[in-house]
């Protein structure tokens, strides 16, 4: 080829935002833009999600390698540090408190709302969701479309917080009132940011209820959905229902800081021995309210799509059927209505009566009990089967226990009298940490790999990919378990020194030095990933539509799926999601669109 | 099991029920993830590959792992109910009676502890926002006769033992948590809300307390020290302050 590539001679002579230059390019090269870009096919918005949620969970995750640094070296000046984050964040290579309490804050909403959730449902649901259900495309292809730019931009405003004077939000994840109120301009960025990414996550519901609703292949019925699919519907459902109180809070919480109200502003506030100038009133717990009412559902929009991953994974793998299928359905759907109805147990400490903590320790006790029979029916799918232990198999097996420790951690928060001592200790960070890393994001790796044939036509290479689960595996233990030990202890979180200014802290606080090291180590590991994915795109082994086997319909449609329509010819269902060793068939497989039994022998 | 979990030394009369409960629920979770893990292990051994070429289609048949929910549903009730919800009723909602507790209020700001006694008369002086100062933080009004004899420390709370304590906590800017960690004891002060907060100190001694919600840049810092003394103690310490008060 001779000369520049297109893109350079259009876009970079007229500046990288320029509206003629884009316009001219999508004059001249209509074609690129429309199938990179600006595409309305749902597998490549899927994989714009999973580029993107990818590169912001290497964000997330490289201000948690900061986190943990500094809590094992506070104070010890790091020269390295002022390189990459410049002087005013660590002068000399010691990093200041504000720094720290915005990678707290930064940490938690890129991994939450940038990384897992956009990797879970964005592109796993977009690309799985109508290819599984024999669908075309997803129902409204524009506003898939609509909802991945959103939350592009989402992301954007989000970094771009960084860079504002004052930097990024810097009070939490979780943004309490009245500190979120009176900190620095890089909150408004963070409320603004948060905006778009429920927008995007809304449009994103929508489309995927009435997908799933409307687009099912003929014979498709609703108990012949892959499980998947049925924890992007709950999920779907979630968010529609929960994001919206988020939606609300952040625009209350924005005019507190840009209008003057004080909806979460209470009268005779003194900040820093001067009296707060606003017209109070208001009520701080508030925001907690309509924060955890979402926050909580939106536990289980990390926790759902994983464990339909999961579920598709062990099937395939185990050949067999899983294990209680109705059983699976029906506890996600409680799962799903239950989740409602248990945040305010995040707020236990805040002056709750006896009664009203009784029953959200009820309701949360209740919500362990579906979780527990999801859980259970994944390791009893396993009881008989022939099971081969690749990579993404391997990734899906250990979720099992490692969200299992996640899950048994919350029993101790869930009830108001031990949450006492653990309440904001480092034990809640380890408690959701097992769920959502070495959970859920274990699941999304495994993902990754078993769909990645269907996808590029190639195999990821086996050796790196059992050097990644494996280093991660032990790494992420050594950062997480040592959490549970220091939470138990008392030390709490979100501090900058780690806690040793405190006397209690002092028999665990050496645990700090390993998990810094352990997080270094993690990272190393994610480079296995990091080259297997892009090697394996050019040289990975080639295969044909199905090499696992498997007998959901996106095995059936062409790899990689066509684009705009996906299946040769749309499939028609004749049974079940998991006909695996079907008594009396030869071979062990017996796919979802295949008319007879005997065809498949 | 409380020894391995290396929770720091209970030193309040309720922290018993509560390291008690802290070492049920472990127990539970051990039992549940030993037994769920020897079943995983087992499954994935005898089930792998190389020793099962062929799956069952039909799986696991029996249904025990019913009677196993059951039991862990049965083992969450009993925590709930039997312990959980009496525990919060009578050791959070309850208040002793002021007579025969100490009445203290703690007063949380950015990034202090202002703790208030009401003196002998066991009154509280007045209190104004006017009045707050640097060596005034909590704004103490002692031209009011009940503010006379009061007592204000900063990051520094002494209670006698055996005898009940109430805190009222209240917070003058963002929320903090109010955390005696040996106390077994962690409050939340959210501004405009005046929460009590009680325990009977059963042990005598000097440890930390704790801001236990981030408040802002030294959030790490907002540490305080409080001591359990013996009564006699304590009433020495109190007249001793007492010296120090301005005179009017």
């Amino acid at each position: 080829m001779a000369g520049p590539s297109p893109w350079a001679t259009h876009l970079s002579h007229a500046g990288p935002c320029s509206l003629a230059a884009l316009r001219t390019a999508w004059l001249r090269y209509p074609n690129l833009l429309r199938r990179y870009l600006f595409s309305t096919d749902h597998k490549v918005i899927g994989l714009q999600y999973a580029f993107t949620s990818l590169f912001f969970l290497l964000v997330g995750f490289s201000l948690a390698v900061l986190i943990r640094w500094q809590q094992a070296y506070a104070g010890q000046p790091l020269p390295l540090l002022t390189l990459l984050v410049g002087e005013v964040n660590a002068p000399g290579g010691i990093m200041l408190p504000e720094f720290y309490n915005q990678l707290g804050a930064m940490h938690g909403t890129i991994m939450v709302f940038l990384g897992v959730v956009p990797l879970a449902v964005g592109a796993f649901g977009n690309y799985l969701v109508p290819l599984q259900i024999g669908a075309p495309d997803m129902a409204f292809p524009r506003l898939n479309l609509a909802s991945y730019w959103f939350y592009a931009a989402g992301g954007v405003v989000m970094l771009a917080s960084f860079f504002v004077p004052g930097g990024a939000a810097m009070s939490g994840w979780t943004s309490y009132p009245p500190l979120a109120d009176f900190a620095p301009q890089g909150q408004t960025w963070w409320l603004a940011g948060m905006l778009l990414l429920v927008l995007s996550s809304l449009l994103g519901a929508v489309n995927f209820i009435t997908t799933i609703v409307q687009l099912r292949a003929p014979g498709m019925t609703w108990f012949r959905l892959p499980f998947f699919v049925w924890t992007q519907l709950i999920t779907s459902f979630l968010l529609l229902l929960a994001f919206p109180a988020l939606q609300a809070a952040a625009i209350l919480q924005g005019m507190d800081r840009l209008a003057g109200t004080s909806f979460f502003l209470p009268s005779g506030l003194m900040v820093g021995g001067q009296a707060v100038d606003v017209a109070g009133g208001g009520s701080a717990l508030l925001w907690q309210h309509l924060f955890w009412f979402l926050a909580h559902p939106e536990v289980y929009v990390l926790v759902l799509p994983a464990m339909g991953i999961v579920a598709e994974i062990i099937a395939n793998n185990s050949r067999k059927p899983v294990f209680g299928y109705r059983l699976m359905v029906y506890s996600i759907f409680v799962l799903g209505f239950l989740s409602f109805t248990v945040w305010a147990h995040h707020m236990y400490l805040t002056g709750m009566g006896t009664t009203i903590s009784a029953i959200f320790q009820a309701t949360t006790m209740i919500i362990s009990i579906p979780s527990v029979i999801v859980l259970s029916a994944l390791v009893l799918s396993l009881h008989g089967g022939s099971i081969r232990f690749n990579t993404p198999m391997l990734f899906a097996l250990a979720f099992l226990p490692m969200f299992g420790i996640g899950g048994l951690t919350g029993l101790p928060l869930g009830l108001a009298a031990t949450d006492i001592p653990l309440h904001d200790t480092n034990y809640v960070v380890g408690h959701f940490h097992y769920l959502v890393a070495p959970g859920t994001i274990f699941a999304l790796f495994a993902g990754i790999y078993h769909w990645f044939p269907k996808i590029t036509g190639r195999m990821m290479n086996e050796t790196l990919g059992r050097l990644h689960f494996a280093g991660s595996l032990v790494t992420m233990n050594l950062i997480f378990f040592p959490m549970l030990m220091q939470g138990m202890a008392g030390v709490n979180r979100r501090l900058w020194d780690g806690g040793a200014i405190y006397q209690h802290a002092e028999p665990v606080l050496y645990l700090n030095v390993p998990m810094a090291h352990a997080a270094f180590g993690l990272a190393l590991v994610q480079v296995f990933f990091i080259v297997n994915l892009f090697m394996s795109l050019k040289g990975g082994r080639r295969v044909t539509a199905n090499p696992w086997e498997a007998t959901t319909l996106e095995w059936a449609a062409p790899t990689p799926p066509r684009a705009h329509g996906n299946f040769d010819e749309l499939p028609r269902v004749y049974r079940g999601p998991y006909e695996y060793s079907v008594p009396g068939m030869d071979v062990d497989f017996l796919p979802q669109h295949v008319p007879d039994a005997k065809a498949g022998a | 099991m409380i020894e391995w979990l290396g929770m720091p030394v209970g030193a309040s009369a309720h922290a018993v029920e509560v390291d008690r409960l802290m070492a049920l629920v472990h127990w539970l979770m051990l039992v549940m993830f030993v037994g769920w893990s020897t079943y995983f292990t087992y499954v994935l051994v005898r089930f792998r590959r190389g020793r099962n070429p062929r799956a069952s289609y039909h799986g696991v048949r029996s249904r025990w792992s019913t009677w196993a929910e059951a039991g862990v549903l049965v083992s969450e009730v009993v925590l709930l109910v039997f312990f959980a919800i009496p525990f919060w009723s009578r050791q959070v909602d309850a208040l002793p009676a002021e007579q025969g507790s100490t009445v203290v209020r703690v007063v949380a700001e950015q990034f202090a502890w202002n703790v208030h006694y009401p003196g002998p008369d066991g009154v509280f002086g007045r209190t104004s926002s006017d009045l707050v100062s640097a060596d005034n933080p909590l704004g103490l009004d002692r031209r009011d006769p009940a503010g006379r004899d009061d007592l204000t420390l900063v990051n520094e709370l002494n209670l006698p033992v055996g005898r009940p304590a109430i805190i009222w906590l209240s917070t003058k800017d963002v929320i903090h948590s109010f955390a005696l960690p040996q106390m077994r004891v962690k409050q939340d002060a959210i501004p405009g809300v005046l929460q009590p907060v009680w325990f009977t100190p059963s042990e005598t001694g000097q440890w930390e307390i704790v801001c236990a919600q981030l408040c802002g840049l030294a959030h790490f810092r907002m540490r305080g020290i409080y001591r359990i003394q013996t009564p006699d103690e304590f009433q020495a310490w109190l007249a001793e302050e007492a010296k120090y008060l301005p005179a009017y």
